[in-house]
């Protein structure tokens, strides 16, 4: 094989052993470092004089011991998931989108609003209708972000955080002022900040009778798949990762790179404005309601779906398993909390040490990649991760889904 | 509205936005320096919670608000060393990197808390200290020279970190790697070793600012930055990576915070609208990046770590 004749498919394997570094390298990786994670959270369980055992054991069958179980931790997963696959999109054109909490507030908002102003319409007619609108709210928020960075060059992580911070805010003075719920009584502590019941008619519908899983699950389901048909089946997908793998070269190559940005953050904002939706219409309260806290509505979710996207591969299909497992660590942690007594905030300690392992560990792919490549094509010259080698490799692991 | 422009109300208005400023300014002077190198630090939030925490605990227990201090600035420096192993040395995508240790420091923070402490008891705030002759300045007195030891270190740093980055041989060093660590490795400067005590002293400079703001109120709670990591980041580039910058971008972040809580106590902002009013200082650092956009040029290494040869 010459060097020009450079193909995308993986090197020959089947002569000799089974490497088992590759293994290692390319599958184990993100389980490795979720162990990894896990393992330090059982270090913590025992410098708080805990057992890691039963603690895990309790997170374990509050996660996934039973139907009501598994049912709820879908549940949580929904608005995981729905965040996930918008930091996909958003990633791919290599946007860093960490807006997820002020996107899904303002889909939140947006269709909450609108519930509130018809609620007499049908629900065949009212539920797409918040979907909808909830998905324009976020799109519309993640554009201002979009809009700047496409157009002025604006870090888009510093005003995507900008904007969290701005739609809190904005949250707390409609639901605390314009939208309160004026029918409820004053109590000792002062009226909560929540909006009045909504209509019936935009509940989304229980699909599995004595659990809370609802139509939610279905919508983030099929978010996901569109967002993968998306990114790997269409013309337009093809452009965001494209602008993702190189701008200089996708603006070369005649392709409206500013158009792209900006669209592929407009999309993400959509997925977490309709991860706002799910919020409100399939809570059990029936009303959008806070603490007055950063993360009172949210519960942080749009953290927490940058987590289950990287966990993900950054590929919305592997992110639907991956919003499941991160569901079961948040349902759960719950259940370890009430067993042992250490405090769910263990759960966020371990995504955080998720993170960092798995974007350290991408260093070691990469690197693996690399020399295998530079093996295949009969190059000496050692190539590390940063060089020419590695924008080559990393467009032949991004073009495989 | 009148009520705001007395003599007295101004003055403490002011002196309290130098206060609000403080933390942002330390944070953001540490993650200038880091960035200067060409680090992107995004975790300075999480390190801030983490080094509150470590300040607020060992003063608690101990009774001494120094050795909080230097606790919360150790665990700062820890937390800088994992950050610079990343950064530099597995070369870690830096945006996220830093997302996944502020998530950690805010999961960390408040699991420490929950469980060592409980029920939040105060410290006592840092005493303030008059400067001689300076504090007797009508109004400028009251105003800058009657705040406590954390503040005064944190504008001195201004002129000393100004000083280290463009007159001293080590500044030199930073400002090459951070613009083109090629050619600084070709001249023999240790690239990795540069960055690594850039993002170190960033960091407990980022652990400081978490101590200072704890110290404003003594006590601690979930999310006690409330992303004042963040804005700190964003204070670099509205600053232009220039301390004089980062100083008045800070400065302005205290003023609009101070006048809106003032604003608010005093009923000119009515107080269904106020949390709209809290917006403001958001708003004014979005617009701000949009309007400096583009203006200055960053560093041009930023972000990106160096593989010699590629």
């Amino acid at each position: 094989m010459t060097t020009t004749d450079v193909e995308v498919e993986s090197p020959p394997r089947g002569l000799g052993p089974i490497s088992w570094r590759r293994v290692l390298v390319t599958w184990l990786a993100l389980p490795l470092s979720a162990l990894a994670a896990l393992l330090i959270g059982a270090l913590l369980i025992i410098a708080f004089g805990a057992n890691p055992l039963t603690g895990y054991h309790a997170l374990l069958s509050g996660a996934f011991g039973g139907s009501y179980a598994l049912a709820s931790t879908a549940q949580k997963a929904v608005p995981l998931l729905l965040v996930a696959v918008g930091i996909c999109i958003a990633v791919r054109a290599s946007v860093w989108n960490i807006g997820g909490e002020g996107q899904i507030v303002a889909g939140a908002l947006a269709s909450t609003a609108t519930a509130l102003a018809l609620p007499n319409l049908p629900a065949f007619l009212l539920i797409p209708l918040v979907v909808v609108v909830a998905a324009a709210g976020g799109a519309a928020w993640a554009g201002i972000a979009g809009f700047f960075k496409a157009y002025f060059n604006v870090n888009e992580i510093l005003s995507t955080i900008m904007l969290n911070l701005v739609a809190v805010q904005v949250m707390n003075y409609l639901l605390s002022g314009p939208m309160i719920n004026k029918s409820q009584s004053f109590a000792i502590t002062g009226s909560i900040p929540q909006t009045r019941l909504l209509s019936e008619h935009s509940w989304l519908p229980t699909i599995v009778s004595g659990t809370q899983l609802n139509l939610g699950v279905v919508i983030a389901v099929a978010v996901a798949i569109g967002g993968y048909l998306l990114l790997w089946r269409t013309g337009f997908g093809f452009r965001i990762r494209a602008v993702g793998l190189s701008r200089e070269a996708a603006a070369y190559s005649g392709m409206p790179v500013k158009r792209t940005i900006m669209s592929a953050m407009v999309l993400s904002g959509a997925c977490c404005g309709i991860a706002g939706a799910v919020l409100v219409f399939g809570s059990i309260s029936h009303r959008m309601v806070t603490d007055g806290s950063l993360t009172g509505f949210t519960g942080n979710d749009g953290f927490n779906g940058i987590v289950v996207a990287l966990f993900g591969g950054l590929n919305p299909l592997w992110s639907i398993l991956s919003a499941y497992l991160f569901g079961g660590l948040l349902v759960g942690g719950t259940s370890m909390q009430a067993v042992i007594g250490v405090p769910t905030d263990l759960v966020t300690t371990i995504e955080g040490l998720v993170v960092v392992f798995v974007v350290s560990i991408d260093y070691l792919r990469v690197r693996f990649r690399v020399q295998e490549e530079a093996q295949r094509l009969g190059q000496t010259k050692e190539a590390g991760p940063g060089g020419t080698g590695r924008s080559l490799l990393i467009k032949l692991a991004r073009a495989r889904p | 509205m009148s009520a705001f422009f007395t003599y007295a109300i101004v003055t403490a208005t002011i002196a309290s936005a130098i206060q609000y400023a403080t933390p942002f300014l330390l944070a953001a002077l540490g993650e200038t320096l880091g960035q200067r190198s060409g680090v992107l630090n995004l975790g300075v939030d999480g390190i801030m919670l983490m080094g509150a925490f470590s300040c607020y605990y060992v003063a608690l227990q101990t009774g001494s608000l120094l050795l909080g201090i230097l606790v919360g600035m150790a665990v700062g420096a820890v937390m800088g060393f994992i950050t610079a192993f990343m950064s530099v040395t597995l070369r870690a995508q830096q945006g996220i990197s830093g997302i996944g240790v502020y998530i950690f420091g805010l999961g960390m923070s408040d699991l420490l808390f929950v469980k060592f402490v409980g029920t939040p008891l105060p410290v006592n705030p840092l005493p303030t200290v008059d400067i001689p002759l300076l504090s007797k300045i009508p109004a400028v007195g009251r105003m800058f020279f009657q705040q406590n030891l954390l503040i005064y270190l944190a504008f001195v740093l201004v002129p000393v970190l100004a000083f280290v980055l463009y007159h001293t041989n080590f500044g030199t060093r930073v400002l090459a790697v951070g613009e083109n660590p090629a050619a600084a490795d070709s001249v023999g400067i240790n690239v990795a070793r540069t960055r690594y005590i850039t993002v170190v002293l960033g960091c407990m400079m980022a652990g400081l600012a978490g101590a200072t703001l704890l110290l404003l109120d003594g006590i601690f709670q979930e999310n006690l930055t409330q992303s004042a990591g963040f804005i700190a980041v964003a204070l670099v580039y509205f600053g232009a990576w220039r301390p004089a910058g980062v100083m008045t971008g800070s400065l302005l972040y205290g003023v609009v915070t101070a006048v809106v809580l003032q604003w608010k106590s005093l009923g000119i902002i009515p107080t269904s609208a106020a949390d709209l009013a809290a917006t403001a200082p958001a708003v004014i650092t979005i617009l701000a990046l949009v309007a400096l956009a583009g203006r200055f040029k960053q560093p041009a290494a930023l972000g990106k770590p160096y593989v010699r040869g590629a």
